[in-house]
């Protein structure tokens, strides 16, 4: 195995691979996980090359220890990710809070698949996707992004430990079971072209409470551990400086609108879309591995002279409601595609405002992908 | 001398912002921070040594935000899992984790049992009142068997932890139990802890007078310490002692300190050999 941390170079590769050497690429250096189907060789693959970097994998013994190990190695320093699947995510949700609260950037891979409960471990479902945003307890925001092919799982996990770093919070990479387990062509680029952000710092030695370390909707310098800041880090209500503060309704109104417009001020340097959409009656709405269904619909629709277009979704949270809203002044009919009975669904409804009329089109059966006709069959049912 | 100007010798160590305490009158946790504070000043160590991390229930205020150092806050029985990512993270530093034994070994037991068998270098101190004491008085898993709490208000029905036996079978390498009562004792052996290259474990049993004392009887926090007086047994003592008469004491000294391979040292070597293959 090389020793380098960018594989630089042409490959044909494994999604959950492609995920792991995103993670490298953007210098991540710990990682933490507990076995589970679709995602170990996400975990398998870090095992093997984090030590080769001089980096760090753990296999904790549960989702409760890997978040919050993931979590205390970024306070320490290291940027710093965990991988699994639905049902992890569910137990690693409560902590997923804290790093939120206590702006503790690091990346969370969420390999999905079909649920509820233990569901069918092999099998893809988008089911996950509102969990990402509203999971963990209390009002908050969070950034999720949806790749859809192999090479947007290394592109996207880079950019996951860029904005987490930048904007000091977990943030997710909604992966599936089809991309993970999928195999397509990967260019990685030379380092030097690859954008790597850092966590602004405190300047060393300085103490925490004679500079604002917390809840600065621009993102305040992160008091990382062991450089002299003798921080005091709390996910209980606290002020600027991490002073705890649980008696006070004004003090929580604080605590929760910065972190809040932390991300709701910066949305337009997060939020990540595409289409080709011009001059389209019916576009297709869609992310992650379905994306693909409406692509195919696309092409093979125009064959039969349809007015079709798509648009991705590729940053789910904060979500693209203004783009939406663009987009619904354009086109006639949105028809939302998802792996799932409607989830993102009811988001594009509302970003659309009436603007143009917004239909739901899940899979002939929940798991698969969308087939070309049913997607034909739907567009010929909806257009004006 | 004049009272206007005295300072405590370890005030130094208080976080100057940190006016106030949260724990009640008469608790043991001040008498366990100072012992804290005491071996780590008569080690010649500095605060800035540490990290020190705290889960959630009244032991985690020892830490946070009092001390003055790096201190994470963490969730409910998670601190040892949050340490050890720091631990990995910042090799050089020396990591300390006090809670209590609801937060180490009923929601977060999970946690303790597993970084003990690693035998991850950090030092853990359990702060054992008996009950949940933040939230009033329920029964814990180390509430003495037919004791009545808020939640067993017709005895305990439940057996509790030997946490120091609990530790042992997991594989820590370094274990004693003390009680707030053998405060000169804590200090010996947490300096032996704060040394030790492995997983350390000090149980500490502290008063608590106003969730423990008044609901379950036990009385206030002279009757609490009395009481720890009373049954303390040493570990040679107990060694002599028939089962019948160790029934109801509390066997403190150190029972552990050995020395294994240790998760730090061992991760270190893994890099190595990948490095090299």
């Amino acid at each position: 195995m090389s020793n380098r941390a960018v594989l630089t170079g042409r490959h044909f590769m494994q999604g959950n691979i492609a995920t792991a050497e995103g993670a490298l690429a953007a210098g991540c250096r710990f990682a933490a996980g507990y076995p589970i189907t679709p995602a170990s060789e996400v975990a398998e693959r870090l095992a093997e090359r984090l030590p080769v970097v001089g980096g760090t994998f753990l296999q904790l013994e549960d989702e409760l220890a890997s978040i919050s190990a993931v979590i205390g190695a970024s306070w320490g320093g290291l940027k710093a990710m965990t991988v699994t699947s639905g049902p992890g995510i569910s137990l690693m949700l409560e902590n997923i809070g804290f790093a939120v609260g206590t702006e503790t950037p690091c990346v969370i891979v969420n390999v999905m698949r079909g649920g509820p409960t233990t569901g069918i471990p092999s099998v893809e479902l988008q089911g996950d996707v509102i969990q990402a945003r509203r999971g963990s307890h209390g009002d908050y925001q969070i950034i999720a992004l949806a790749p859809s092919s192999v090479q947007e799982l290394f592109d996207d996990t880079v950019e996951a430990f860029n904005l987490a770093e930048r904007f000091r919070t977990p943030v997710f990479v909604l992966s599936d079971a089809f991309l993970g387990h999928m195999r397509e062509e990967v260019v990685i680029p030379e380092p030097e072209r690859i954008s790597i952000a850092d966590r602004k710092r405190f300047p060393k030695g300085v103490d925490v409470e004679s500079l604002p370390g917390f809840l600065d909707e621009d993102v305040a310098p992160m008091p990382v551990f062991g450089e002299g800041h003798k921080a005091h880090v709390t996910s209980s209500c606290h002020d600027a400086y991490g002073r705890r503060n649980v008696v006070d309704a004004k003090a929580l109104d604080f605590f929760i609108r910065k972190l809040n417009d932390k991300i709701e001020k910066h949305k337009d340097e997060i939020v990540k879309v595409a289409a080709d959409a011009e001059g389209a009656e019916v576009v297709l709405v869609s992310y992650g591995s379905i994306l693909r269904s409406a692509q195919a619909t696309v092409e093979a629709g125009r064959g039969l002279g349809l007015k079709l277009g798509w648009f991705k979704l590729g940053t789910l949270w904060p979500f693209p409601d203004k783009e939406i809203a663009a987009l619904a002044g354009r086109a006639k009919h949105l028809l939302v595609l998802e792996n799932n009975l409607g989830q993102m669904f009811h988001y594009v409804q509302a970003a659309a405002a009436g603007r143009a009329p917004v239909s739901f089109l899940p899979p002939r059966v929940l798991g698969e992908m969308h087939e070309i006709e049913d997607v034909l069959a739907a567009v010929k049912g909806v257009r004006p | 001398m004049n009272s206007a100007t005295y300072e405590h010798p370890l005030a130094k160590h208080i976080r100057p912002s940190a006016k106030s305490t949260a724990n009640c009158p008469g608790c043991g946790n001040g008498i366990l921070a100072q012992a804290i504070l005491q071996a780590i000043e008569d080690l010649g160590l500095s605060l800035d040594d540490f990290l020190f991390v705290s889960g959630i229930g009244c032991a985690a205020w020892i830490p946070s935000p009092s001390f003055y150092a790096d201190v994470l806050h963490t969730t409910h029985g998670r601190p040892i899992a949050f340490a050890t990512g720091l631990k990995v993270a910042l090799p050089h530093k020396r990591v300390m984790v006090i809670s209590g034994d609801g937060d180490l070994t009923a929601i977060g037991g999970n946690h303790l049992i597993h970084a003990a068998r690693r035998n991850i270098a950090m030092t853990v101190v359990c702060v054992n009142n008996g009950i949940y004491g933040m939230t009033g008085g329920q029964v814990a898993p180390t509430t003495p068997l037919g004791l009545r709490t808020v939640t067993t208000p017709f005895g305990n029905p439940e057996n509790p932890f030997d946490i120091c036996e609990l530790v042992k079978g997991a594989g820590a390498s370094f274990i004693a139990r003390w009680t707030t009562y053998q405060p000169r004792q804590i200090v010996k052996t947490m300096k032996k802890a704060i040394q030790k290259n492995g997983f350390a474990f000090v149980e500490v049993w502290s008063q608590c007078p106003v969730e423990f004392g008044r609901k379950t009887g036990m009385g206030n926090s002279v009757q609490m310490m009395e009481h720890y007086k009373q049954n303390s047994v040493t570990i040679a003592r107990a060694q002599t002692m028939k089962p019948e008469e160790l029934k109801g004491k509390i066997v403190v000294g150190e029972f552990l300190d050995i020395e294994k391979p240790e998760l730090i040292e061992t991760l270190a070597a893994v890099r190595a050999k990948a490095m090299a293959a």
